[in-house]
């Protein structure tokens, strides 16, 4: 079976627990993490991106986006899954 | 391929921040094939194929939603002009049940607007024609979904002024006959409307389309206000090409989720349009975008020149995003829906006169401005023909969405509420040209029609 690629877009201030508490939550849904980056932006932003495959994933991507949302309340930022297509299009000619 | 941390984060803050949205998926339909002699099954035939179709285009369009993370604001339907299939059953009532179906259909379906219930009289007026422009002010306040357009004229054919002569009554029966004169915003007039524009209220599916197609309207004035923000100093080449470069981006997220969508409906997929238009959410303001390039308020002199560099980079950074750009592609500024065009008017920056001006280099027209409910209708008219004038001239689309607001005087506001947000009553020039407009006739094509 191909990979199913999507970004999660983690926006907001840098605190403990953010990575562990999401990849904990990858981890049991049985979605594979290919890749994490972060940084702190020019506007201050931390921002955190995970290149996650959805491929095994044991619950549809409407629930993991909902999952994920709830997780983002809790730390106080914003999260946002979107599959790697957009990205392609937008930034590669 | 890797996308870097920054590219991620500009795409997630474009959705996240800056309201970017597929604005509509608007689903064209030909209706020619459900015609029937039998006015019930013709009836039957059209709100079968628009609610079949439709209620699979509300499903799919939300799974899309998810994926890409990208809202889609409105899921709409156009349809063949209805003048047209109305032909052999030119009678009042059946018009107007035949609004009602067309009304119901996209209710069911789960469609805020359903756009078509018009004609092309650019030539002439058919008994149909005549007879659909009649019911209109019944259609427009009894029905809350459909639509209505009228196609007055082209570069090839002039302006119909006999036809453009009929609207300021029918306009002022509308308002009289619905709430805050709301009616009214649900009609345009156009000179070389385009037969695939996705955007309400003027979308119909035209002759030359075929049977079902998935026109796709895009959106972003705050994607484009935050970058031209981000370069208060650089110099007019500069700031197109920013603004180029952005344009291309959120076309390329249109064209995406378009051709998904025409794909999981197994249709062909027909144009992107990249509009910048304005909604009444905060920040979501082409009026603010104008005022990003340095200019105090929309309205100043200065603002055609920013309108019309604007309107030239969103242009060609949709050209080279994708092949099958389309529609209306540019900048709408309607009035009542954004905050800035608003203010605009409110503080005297902005008058009719000026508008009319910007309307010369933007994409539409006039669009979504209140003016006295007793400005006498053959100054409506005479608004509605010098609009349509500039795009008959220029070789472009104009369009005129004018709301007469009964009882209301210059300087007060009504509130629409909704996606229709809130106007400002402006002032009309008080002198007429109602001797001129009595000659009626047509405008002769312009020269460059002359091409051949």
């Amino acid at each position: 079976m191909e990979r199913e690629l999507l970004f999660i877009t983690v926006i907001g201030e840098d605190k403990k627990g953010i990575v562990a508490k999401i990849s904990n939550f990858l981890y049991k849904k049985d979605i594979n993490i290919e890749d994490i980056n972060q940084r702190i932006m020019g506007d201050g932003y931390f921002v955190m991106t995970m290149l996650v495959d959805i491929k095994n994933s044991t619950i549809p991507m409407e629930k993991i986006t909902r999952e994920l949302e709830k997780i983002g309340k809790a730390l106080e930022l914003r999260v946002q899954l979107q599959h790697e297509n957009i990205f392609k299009m937008m930034h590669r000619v | 391929m890797t996308i870097s941390v920054e590219e991620v984060y500009e795409t997630a803050s474009m959705t996240l921040y800056q309201n970017l949205d597929i604005r509509t998926t608007t689903l064209g339909i030909n209706l020619k094939d459900c015609i029937h002699s039998d006015f019930k099954v013709f009836r039957k035939n059209v709100y079968d194929k628009i609610f079949s179709n439709a209620v699979k285009l509300v499903e799919q369009a939300r799974i899309l939603e998810m994926k890409y993370g990208i809202p889609i604001a409105n899921k709409r339907i156009s349809i063949t002009p209805v003048s047209l299939i109305m032909e052999s059953h030119c009678a009042k009532n059946k018009f107007i049940q035949m609004a009602q179906t067309l009304d119901q259909a996209a209710a069911d379906a789960g469609i805020d607007f359903i756009g078509g219930f018009g004609a092309l009289v650019q030539k002439g007026l058919t008994k149909s024609d005549r007879m659909l422009i009649d019911v209109l002010p019944d259609v427009l306040s009894k029905t809350d979904r459909v639509c209505s357009f009228l196609n007055v004229g082209s570069n090839v054919a002039g302006l119909n002024l006999d036809a453009v002569n009929l609207l300021g009554g029918m306009l002022k029966q509308t308002a009289e006959k619905s709430k805050n004169a709301i009616g009214c915003a649900k009609f345009v007039v156009f000179v070389n409307a385009p037969e695939d524009n996705p955007f309400m209220a003027g979308a119909f599916h035209g002759v030359g389309e075929g049977d079902i197609t998935l026109n796709v309207g895009i959106s972003g004035p705050g994607v484009v206000k935050n970058v031209v923000a981000q370069n208060r100093e650089c110099d007019l080449t500069q700031l197109s090409e920013v603004i180029k470069r952005t344009v291309f981006k959120i076309t390329r997220a249109g064209e995406l989720v378009g051709r998904e969508l025409a794909a999981a409906l197994s249709i062909p997929f027909g144009i992107v349009d990249i509009s910048l238009a304005s909604t009444t959410a905060a920040g979501d303001s082409v009026a603010n975008v104008i005022e990003a390039f340095g200019i105090e308020k929309i309205g100043a002199h200065g603002s055609t020149l920013a309108v019309a560099l604007l309107m030239d980079a969103v242009k060609k950074g949709g050209a080279m995003a994708s092949g099958n750009v389309g529609g209306l592609s540019g900048t709408f500024i309607p009035v009542s829906e954004d905050e800035g065009m608003i203010d605009a008017v409110q503080k005297g920056a902005l008058g009719l006169d000026k508008l009319e001006a910007l309307t010369a280099v933007c994409s539409v027209g006039l669009d979504m401005f209140a003016i006295p409910g007793d400005v006498p209708e053959e100054t409506i008219n005479a608004i509605i023909a010098d609009e349509l004038a500039i795009g008959i001239i220029n070789n472009k689309t104009t369009a005129v969405r004018v709301i007469p607001v009964p009882g209301k005087k210059a300087g007060s506001l009504v509130k629409f509420g909704g996606l229709l947000g809130t106007a400002p009553v402006m002032k009309v020039n008080p002198f007429s040209a109602k001797d001129f407009l009595k000659r009626g006739g047509r405008l002769p094509a312009p020269v460059t029609s002359m091409r051949n």
